[in-house]
């Protein structure tokens, strides 16, 4: 038997020949044995093995014999070599008894817990106990015990009496994750994982130790004790939190998912997967709307039937007709952002849409536009593993997109990949990649990117955060055409790139084609079954333009959807803006603040409950099928279609199935893109004693709304603290513990301030961590000038 | 044949430790003769010597030397390993406490050869009373010009760092020794790589026995031939055996390997007064044990092995009549697995288990069944754990059993204390009686 797919037997440079329980392979040199058999079906029973980590050999389950050597040796640290002959316990009763002889060591000191453990079921301890155990136990003292269980987070529960001490854990943090937190102490049999005092596992990888624990000692809070493996149906998912696009296992039970896991996807997320796509799924019972609701004459909220909320919604939209604007979320499923962006078009005759209910700019729609749309697959993670050179731009890849983290990670740590990154400081994140920052105040990113010696072919990775400060996505793209480096945007919500692909923009139109063409215009049209004069010619207004206009009375109505006010650049802005229209529709999951606002609040159905793609960073589509399919939650395409058939519409895209298709129908847009952007930078602002300029972003771990509920991740949150330079903190008499209040005249915010080696005149604070609310308290973005100053008012 | 005293020729010295004394003797005349030599010659001569490492293991430290890849232009380091903790051995600790120089020379001229410029001197941290006097030494050199910045005009430099353990018997164990002294969990590596390619801080490196090396200055001076005219063919030179336990006078007893036992023994006044041998220990708890019957035994590396066991660490002890095989046995095992560093499940979980099936037997509560389960037990963590540590906590309690099995058929009835009363085995018993 060979293992190459081509079936020759020709030994290249790179082969080896050998032989596995007397069959022969052909596997590339360093193959280890482990996995040369386990490629031509044979299972060498493991614990310590992990084909991500490096070999330890520690459990010593997986001993093999090899020709000519007298001992058995680990088959999970040794490669096979030219004419080696191996044997298996499928041919050798001394890989036989060696294995047995493991397997009963490691069951003398291990509870017979199995009926309560989380892991019964599905753990391989149990599973190759059955097959290399004894029967009965010859042990006949006293077993090890602890007290149990430790906690290692607020999320990570350890019972050291089931441990194996693989050391997959310990190992995952250090190797993986870069966050050695957990380690081994002690010894001999009292070897054990642990903590250093009052210093948890905070990482925000430390979910996969749970699912890599092969036997039940690492346990979440979220799940211990809630369910059995055997009454869970398991269906691949893809994770709805950020761009990455992880793959995921949901598991649910009785219609309630019960817990998330990483699935295995080697060209995204690997094995691994983030803490908050892990355990934040607790949103998807929290505060659920299931019944549409409308607002009576009185001016109460009550429970609608489906036809009477759609006739009331529709209703309120002829009354404001020409005068809708459409705000959405950046959460929408590819083909829920479809529905909206073609119903705006048809259906309000409208580009007053926009998806970008976050910082954004006009200079960034022309980017989206003519950079971004149509361009997927142009960076990939396997691009970001192999690449010399990367650079961030107003980009923290931990906390806003932890998957493309771990793979810069992963290429930093082999040695090959050089990072700089555009901040105002040297994140511990930005550290874990070796990656070197150019201390630079918001504002002045262009200035510093043009300033900078960037290596021809580099990668640049600029985030969200580049559209508050105009001039830098400009630059950006005159650099990386002036250094042939290619360029990828990396939004931070699931849905944002799959908007722009399909023109859930003022200026697009779905496939990247510009409202301003006519052949764009008639290409869409043919698809919609309408002319091209019916689709709106000029370029609508975006975001803060739409409240603008509701505040004015040019808008009328809005139609909102799968938004969350607290993310809104403004919060009181919006607020207002709903204030002074005369009719709201909301489209959601959860009730909130605003759909107890709505005219009219229509209940759509969450990731779970529905089928959908999101495209993710790379521009690659994840398409996920729907997991628990007894309930009857509709998608917003399908409520978008009724409402339009209501209005007479043949509107389509009932189904998930003709959404797709139609979709399909848009071939690539070859004609005349949008202009690239060239917008001139202003610089950072000139700041003086007792003010500075802002520095904020998202932590990944934040009072985000997908992440209420899950009170034990929301433990693992990093401490909220205030950073400045020596310089600037000393000009303003502040030191390292102080509280410093930052504020503007929207309000204040007052936090521990820590000083570190960062750029001057510049204040950095977590943009949602409790205080630290900087949309809602302060109402300012990246580069704004804030008041500084010690204590409290 | 005699005694050879060599590293312990001038022992008796008053202040035998301080360089003053070590250079009246010769000392550092040797490192003078190596700087004028090549480093491969130096490597030459040891190599002709057939010098083996006194450490337990008797690998040959010439060939030890000559596998650190020459020019290679990365950083070299010398280790010593005087980690010295196995049960029954006790001769780096008294050679470093009566003659450090030879240690510090033999460091010299060993770092030359394999061209280091840093050497670590890793010592058992609960003998501060030994690091002090090495600690000492090391400065002496120092001011003498035998260490530092271009020795002897050589042009040659070496820098020698004396670093204290923390209590770990595994961090004998060479790997875990490097990664105990780069401040890591002391933890045997996985090998290879060996340390000649990728040791300290992931450079080549040489981890030699601290006796080892304090051999080689005398090597240098008097020459690979005066070398091999002791001892046998396949162990040369002499060597420090330290005989304790039930003997009249416990010591240390340079001689040359190949010395019988029944020798040494007489060296050491035979067994105290009344008693009787009743078994012995060639070189620490980790080899096989003998009887009587194998008291003319050379205390070769050969000879030992022919019998079934191992020369070791060359540090016999001896155990007399009263002394219950059942309760040697146990003592050793509760070692085991009180330093078993926890990482390989056969040698965490077997010593475990072992252990605390024998405190039965010595407590007169075992089965006879057991004996057969502790036997398989040691089989299992025999050639299957991750470093020697494991194998040689397999190694007692089968060493026992093949002389002494009725005594473990009898520990299933009667404790170790009844049948062999503490009291019987004291001094003070006898002399008042």
């Amino acid at each position: 038997m060979t293992l190459t797919s081509d079936n020759k037997q020709t030994n290249t440079e790179n082969s080896i020949t050998a032989t596995i329980d007397g069959i022969q392979v052909q596997v590339p040199k360093g193959t280890l044995i482990i996995r040369a058999a386990e490629r031509m079906g044979t299972f060498v029973p493991r614990f310590c093995d992990h084909p991500a980590l490096a070999p330890v050999a520690a459990c010593r389950m997986c001993l093999v014999e090899i020709e000519g050597m007298p001992k058995p040796q680990p088959s999970c640290a040794i490669a096979l070599t030219e004419g080696m002959n191996v044997k298996t316990q499928m041919t050798s009763t001394v890989a036989q008894e060696a294995q047995a002889g493991v397997m009963e060591f490691l069951l003398i000191n291990h509870p017979l817990d199995c009926p309560v453990c989380d892991k019964g079921g599905e753990c391989p301890l149990q599973n190759q106990a059955m097959t290399a155990g004894r029967a009965e136990s010859r042990f006949d003292i006293e077993k090890r015990t602890f007290p149990k269980p430790i906690e290692l987070s607020t999320e990570i529960l350890l019972d050291r009496e089931r441990c194996v001490e693989c050391a997959r854990c310990t190992r995952f943090s250090e190797e993986i994750a870069g966050d050695p937190f957990i380690e081994l102490l002690e010894r001999g049999a009292k070897q054990q994982v642990g903590i250093a005092t009052d210093e948890p596992f905070n990482s925000y990888f430390s979910g996969n130790t749970v699912q890599i624990c092969p036997v039940g000692a690492l346990t979440s809070s979220s799940y211990r004790f809630r369910a059995r493996p055997f009454d869970l149906v398991s269906v691949p998912t893809t994770c709805e939190h950020c761009a990455a696009g992880c793959s995921l296992r949901t598991d649910y039970r009785r219609e309630t998912v019960m817990r998330r896991l990483a699935w295995e996807d080697p060209a995204v997320n690997e094995d691994w997967n983030c803490d908050k796509g892990r355990f934040a799924f607790a949103y998807l019972k929290e505060n659920r709307l299931t019944q549409p609701k409308v607002r009576t004459k009185n001016g109460n909220q009550v429970d609608a039937l489906w036809p009477d909320a759609i006739d009331f919604a529709v209703k309120g939209l002829l009354q404001a007709k020409g005068k809708v604007g459409v705000l959405l979320g950046g959460r929408l499923t590819m083909e829920d952002a479809y529905a909206y962006s073609k119903f705006a078009r048809l259906a309000l005759a409208t580009n007053d849409i926009d998806f970008r209910n976050r910082v954004n700019s006009e200079e960034e729609q022309d980017f989206l536009g003519s950079v971004v749309a149509g361009s997927g697959g142009s960076v990939t993670y396997a691009d970001l593993e192999k690449a010399q050179n990367v650079v961030l731009v107003n980009f923290e890849p931990e906390e806003e997109s932890p998957i493309i983290f771990l793979r810069l990670r992963k290429a930093a740590q082999k040695g090959n990949l050089k990072v700089t990154a555009i901040a105002p400081y040297l994140t511990r994140s930005l550290e874990k990649i070796n990656a070197e920052v150019v201390a630079t105040k918001p504002g002045d990113e262009a200035k510093v990117l043009r300033g900078l010696k960037i290596a021809q072919e580099s990668i640049i990775l600029v985030g969200e955060r580049a559209a508050a400060t105009p001039g830098t996505l400009s630059a950006v793209i005159e650099i990386a055409e002036k250094t042939n480096s290619k360029l990828s945007w990396i939004p931070r919500r699931a849905g944002e790139r799959g908007a722009v692909e399909i023109g859930a923009l003022p200026n697009l139109l779905p496939g990247g084609r510009p409202v301003t063409e006519v052949s764009a215009r008639n290409d869409v049209a043919a698809i919609w079954g309408v002319n091209g004069s019916d689709i709106p010619n000029k370029p609508g207004r975006n975001h803060s333009e739409i409240i603008q206009a509701a505040l004015s009375g040019e808008i009328k109505a809005l139609v909102i959807a799968g938004l969350d006010v607290m993310d809104a650049p403004d919060p009181q802005a919006l607020g207002q803006a709903i204030n002074a229209v005369d009719f709201v529709i909301t489209l959601g999951i959860q009730e909130n603040s605003l759909t107890r606002y709505a005219n009219v609040s229509l209940p759509v159905a969450p990731v779970t409950e529905k089928s959908g793609t999101f495209i993710n960073w790379e521009g690659r589509p994840r398409p996920f099928g729907r997991a628990i399919t007894s309930t009857n939650a509709l998608t917003d395409a399908r409520v978008l279609a009724m409402m339009a058939e209501s209005l007479g519409l043949d509107f389509g895209l009932q189904t998930i199935e003709e959404l797709r298709q139609e979709l399909s129908s848009f071939g690539s847009w070859n004609g005349k893109k949008l202009d690239k952007p060239n917008v001139a930078s202003i610089g950072a602002a000139n700041v003086s004693v007792g003010s500075a300029i802002l520095s904020t972003w998202n932590l990944l771990l934040d009072d985000g709304a997908l992440q209420k509920g899950e009170e034990h991740l929301a433990g693992t949150q990093r401490p909220v603290i205030a950073h400045l330079s020596a310089k600037t903190a000393a000009e303003n008499n502040l030191e390292s513990g102080d509280k410093v209040t930052i504020s503007n005249s929207r309000g204040s915010i007052i936090i521990k301030l820590e000083i570190i080696e960062m750029v001057n005149d510049v204040v950095w604070i977590p943009s949602n961590n409790h205080d630290s609310k900087v949309k809602s308290k302060l109402g300012a973005k990246e580069g704004d000038v804030v008041t500084i100053q010690k204590g409290s008012f | 044949m005699a005694l050879t005293p060599v590293l312990t020729a001038h022992w008796d010295d008053p202040n035998s430790f301080e360089i003053t004394s070590y250079k009246k003797h010769g000392g550092y005349v040797a490192l003078k003769n190596s700087l004028k030599m090549t480093p491969d010659e130096v490597i030459g001569i040891v190599k002709d010597s057939g010098l083996r490492g006194r450490g337990g293991a008797g690998f040959p430290t010439g060939m030890k030397w000559s596998f650190v890849p020459q020019n290679d232009g990365k950083a070299h380091y010398l280790v010593v390993n005087a980690d010295e903790s196995e049960p029954g051995a006790c001769k780096d600790i008294p050679l470093m406490l009566a003659n450090p120089h030879s240690l510090v020379e033999g460091i010299a001229i060993g770092s030359y050869a394999i061209r280091a410029n840093h050497a670590f001197i890793y010592i058992r941290g609960e003998v501060p009373h030994a690091i002090r006097r090495v600690m000492n030494a090391v400065e002496q050199a120092y001011a003498d010009g035998f260490l530092g910045k271009n020795i002897q005009g050589s042009g040659f430099n070496l820098d020698v760092v004396v670093h204290a353990g923390a209590g770990a018997y595994i961090c004998g164990e060479e790997t875990a020794l490097l990664d105990s002294l780069e401040g890591r969990r002391g933890q045997p590596r996985l090998k290879p790589p060996f340390p000649a390619v990728a040791g300290l801080y992931a450079s080549p490196t040489v981890v030699n026995n601290a006796e080892t090396l304090a051999s080689v200055p005398s090597i240098i001076l008097n020459g690979a031939d005066w070398f091999k005219s002791m001892g046998t063919e396949k162990s040369p030179g002499f060597k420090l055996f330290a005989v304790s336990g039930h003997v009249k006078r416990p010591g240390i007893y340079e001689a040359a390997l190949g010395t019988p036992m029944s020798e040494l023994l007489d060296y050491a006044g035979g067994m105290r007064k009344g008693s009787k041998l009743k078994f012995w220990i060639p070189g620490g708890s980790s080899v096989p044990m003998l009887t009587p019957d194998h008291i003319d035994i050379p205390m070769s590396y050969e000879d030992l092995s022919a019998a079934g066991t191992m020369l070791g660490t060359g540090t016999p002890m001896m155990f007399d009549h009263t002394t219950s095989v059942v309760k040697a046995v146990t003592r050793w095992l509760e070692f085991y697995k009180h330093e078993s560093c926890g990482k390989c499940t056969p040698c965490r979980e077997g010593t475990y288990w072992i252990t605390g099936v024998l405190e039965k037997f010595e407590h007169g509560k075992g089965k006879e069944e057991e004996l057969e389960v502790i036997n398989d037990v040691c089989g299992q963590i025999a050639g299957r754990s991750f470093c020697a540590l494991g194998d040689a906590a397999a190694t007692p309690f089968p060493g026992a059993m093949k002389y002494f099995a009725e005594e473990f058929r009898q520990a299933t009835k009667t404790s170790a204390d009844a049948s062999f009363p503490p009291s019987a085995t004291t001094i003070f018993e006898k002399a008042s009686v």
